[in-house]
């Protein structure tokens, strides 16, 4: 693997690089060492939430196996952004065969090193929501209930952008898509549809299962680590803004995911072995209209006079979230 | 030394013999016999570091085999009926990468009607996937076919499937050679793959190929394919020169020397087919009849040089190309282009009905008095049939079909007695 330096410097995000950090507490992609695994170049969309999570997650995940590594994809736009032959992003061993099949194929890999004894290389399946929660939940679900040696990475964008964005099993309540139109009586996705994806791989009781995002790559990158670093089924879900499918400023990739976690609709968490261990609490709380007002597919809510009745329900779903997760802080004495 | 055993057992024991590393599979009658004595085996720890992994599907199993094959695995499935097809994007996928995964099918008819029975409906529907389908007549055929299938697979990066009919062979008991170790070996080295997932080397497999290199892709396939015609025959000579048998090949021809009249038909029913030949010749009428061991490659040249002296070829097949007629036959006539040979479809056996000597004597009769219809459906009850018909002419929601032959049948049954 060859090495590549880089520039530090200050993003203006909690994120990433900060020189001022201790060398050995510095993150994956501010050391000397990364590995560039998806390399530049590759056609990913202006401020695209997937290729930045991917960069982040699969870096890690080298770091974390010694760059022992081997990697499996779904069909999808990480897919298709990062390879047309011969020009892959991919400096790793990579393979893509079907859209629903990619922890099969990766439970494959991992039997197979097991069969060679090649117990220094790690098994990583990555896909999109669709990929994940739809078309391979089958595979995904016999892969966790068997506890294969494999890390699955899902990059959620909260539908199929791939093929110019339909909903999925993922896609929020009130969501517009090309399938769930901004039209009728009740635009865009239905509410009390879809799927949460974390909850029920913790229900498997695999070793591990946690949610990341983009806004916060220094946590992404630790539980990659961490995942890395245990046998078994992992399980980790991140959220990855898509301007084109949220219809969102490319620019405001990093500040959408941002509000999608500090609103509660995004809640960061760990568990082990079905249990939830740990929790990103939130520091300055915001209501749901001001992630949902930066998105396009939103915008049907926002129209004149706004759509009070909808943006409550979703107010609510954060509301659960709060408490389910407890990502408030108790407020002490002094208030925080 | 042979011994008593049941087909899927004996192919059990041949697939162990060449050392796979991963076995996935997914339970479906009637190839459940071979897995689960595999699985018995790894467990035993009787197969080294082999490791068996239970799918949740078949479209999982293939998958994972996939997977260990692109890891460089040596890896092997087996399925049957609605699981082939549940598993079809994989097994295309498996073609297109060019993994040398071997696969049973122990053949059984596709539903609805839901039937658990023999014919190649299942196999015959991934023909054109790319993979190599060699088909067994005997169990002592298929242990021997499935050997050679795992040198075929990776001499030539290629999938190759085994198809044996389920229950005629998979469940039956018959005297089989098992090779030894030394033998199979000496025959398998061990497999070292042209495409691996290697952090040492990596590379990306699976990726994007647009127009200006698909068609290109797929001429390579098809080469393949054309090569696989060469090695099929030298496989089965140096295999015959080891072990002394002669199995696998591309083609097995019976009597056919001076025939006039040639029966074609892949699988166990060739062993009907041959004792059928016998009673006519006894009769002295020229009938010969040749196997097709290797239908993907088909081998085009000798079928037409084995079939172009007979004035008729009668294609028996089980399986069923429904609105045109007979599969087999097809490429059986593309083979005979330009010759006189009058080409006969006979669609029989579908759904494990027993294709019984006296039936097919009696058709070859017919079809030497050019009483055939084409395509011919052997055994065929056509008063059901027109009955059947009839109801659906007389009302409207006239209920499923299948049930309404099934009662058909029983009356029919219960006055006979």
């Amino acid at each position: 693997m060859s090495y590549q330096r880089i520039k530090f410097y200050q993003t203006g995000t909690f994120s990433v690089g900060n020189r001022l950090l201790d060398e050995a507490n510095r993150t994956v992609q501010a050391r000397m060492e990364r590995t560039n695994s998806l390399d530049s170049g590759h056609r990913a969309c202006q401020g695209c939430g997937e290729a930045l999570g991917a960069r982040y997650a699969v870096d890690a995940a080298m770091r974390a196996s010694n760059n022992q590594l081997v990697a499996v994809n779904a069909t999808g736009c990480l897919e298709v952004f990062s390879t047309p032959y011969p020009e892959s992003s991919w400096r790793i061993p990579w393979m893509h065969s079907l859209f629903g099949n990619a922890p099969a194929v990766a439970t494959g890999v991992a039997a197979a090193l097991r069969a060679k004894g090649r117990t220094d290389v790690k098994v990583l399946a990555q896909g999109g929501d669709g990929g994940t929660v739809d078309i391979g939940f089958g595979c995904l679900s016999g892969m966790f209930e068997r506890n294969d040696d494999v890390l699955y990475i899902c990059y959620d964008n909260e539908a199929y952008m791939n093929t110019g964005v339909q909903r999925s099993g993922s896609t929020p309540p009130a969501a517009r898509t090309m399938t769930t139109q901004a039209v009728g009586a009740r635009p865009g996705n239905e509410f009390g549809a879809g799927k949460n994806l974390p909850r029920i791989a913790m229900a498997h009781g695999i070793p591990y299962v946690a949610t990341a995002s983009v806004t916060d790559l220094r946590d992404l990158e630790a539980k990659v680590s961490k995942a890395m670093k245990i046998f078994g089924a992992r399980y980790i879900h991140i959220h990855v803004p898509c301007p084109l499918g949220w219809a969102h400023d490319p620019a405001l990739t990093i500040k959408v995911a941002r509000l999608a976690v500090e609103s509660g609709l995004f809640p960061l968490f760990e568990a082990e072995l079905g249990r939830v261990t740990g929790r990103t609490q939130i520091r300055r709380r915001v209501p749901v209209e001001r992630y949902l007002e930066l998105q396009g597919r939103f915008k049907h809510l926002f129209g004149d006079p706004p759509d009070r009745e909808t943006i409550a329900a979703i107010q609510s779903i954060a509301d659960e979230h709060v408490k389910t997760y407890e990502l408030l802080k108790e407020e002490g004495p002094h208030g925080t | 030394m042979p011994v008593q055993i049941e087909g899927s057992q004996a192919v059990a024991a041949a697939v162990a013999l060449c050392r796979p590393e991963v076995i996935s599979c997914y339970p479906i009658t009637p190839q459940t016999h071979i897995v689960e004595a595999l699985s018995a085996m790894v467990k035993k720890g009787e197969m080294g570091n082999c490791q068996f992994i239970n799918a949740e599907s078949e479209f999982g199993a293939l998958s994972v085999v996939i997977g260990a094959s692109a890891a460089g695995a040596r890896a092997y499935t087996a399925t049957s009926s609605q699981g082939i097809l549940f598993m079809a994007e994989a097994v295309y996928n498996a073609a297109g990468l060019g993994f040398p995964i071997v696969m049973t099918i122990g053949n059984r008819a596709i539903g609805a009607p839901i039937n658990i029975w023999n014919d190649h409906s299942d196999s015959m529907s991934m023909r054109d996937a790319g993979w190599i389908q060699l088909y067994a007549e005997t169990n002592q055929e298929a242990v021997d076919l499935h050997i050679q299938a795992f040198r075929l697979a990776e001499d030539l990066s290629c999938p190759v499937m085994v198809c044996m009919d389920g229950f005629i062979l998979t469940h039956a008991y018959e005297p089989v050679e098992i090779p030894t170790q030394e033998q199979v070996d000496a025959f398998l080295p061990p497999y070292d793959p042209v495409q691996v997932l290697d952090p040492a080397d990596p590379m990306t497999i699976g990726a994007m190929v647009g127009p200006e290199a698909f068609a290109e892709v797929r001429y390579l396939a098809h080469h393949k394919q054309l090569r696989a015609l060469e090695r099929i025959p030298q496989l089965s000579a140096e295999f015959q020169e080891r072990t002394g048998r002669a199995s696998g090949g591309l083609t097995g021809a019976y009597r056919t020397d001076d025939a006039d009249t040639i029966v074609v038909a892949l699988g166990s029913v060739n062993g009907t087919i041959k004792e059928a030949v016998d009673e006519l010749r006894n009769d002295g009428i020229a009938v010969g009849s040749l196997k097709i061991g290797s239908y993907r490659p088909f081998p085009t040249g000798r079928v037409r040089a084995t079939l172009h002296p007979a004035k008729r070829v009668i294609v028996v097949e089980k399986d069923l190309a429904v609105g045109k007629g007979g599969i087999v036959s097809s490429d059986v006539k593309m083979a005979l282009r330009g010759t006189a040979v009058v080409v006969q479809t006979v669609i029989a056996g579908l759904g494990g009905r027993s294709i019984t000597k006296a039936s097919l004597v009696q058709m070859i009769r017919e079809a030497r008095e050019g009483k055939l219809d084409e395509p011919h459906f052997l055994d065929l009850n056509w008063t059901t049939i027109h009955n059947e018909l009839a109801r659906q002419q007389q009302q409207r929601r006239s209920g499923p079909v299948a049930e309404n032959i099934l009662r058909a049948a029983k009356a029919a049954a219960s006055k006979n007695f």
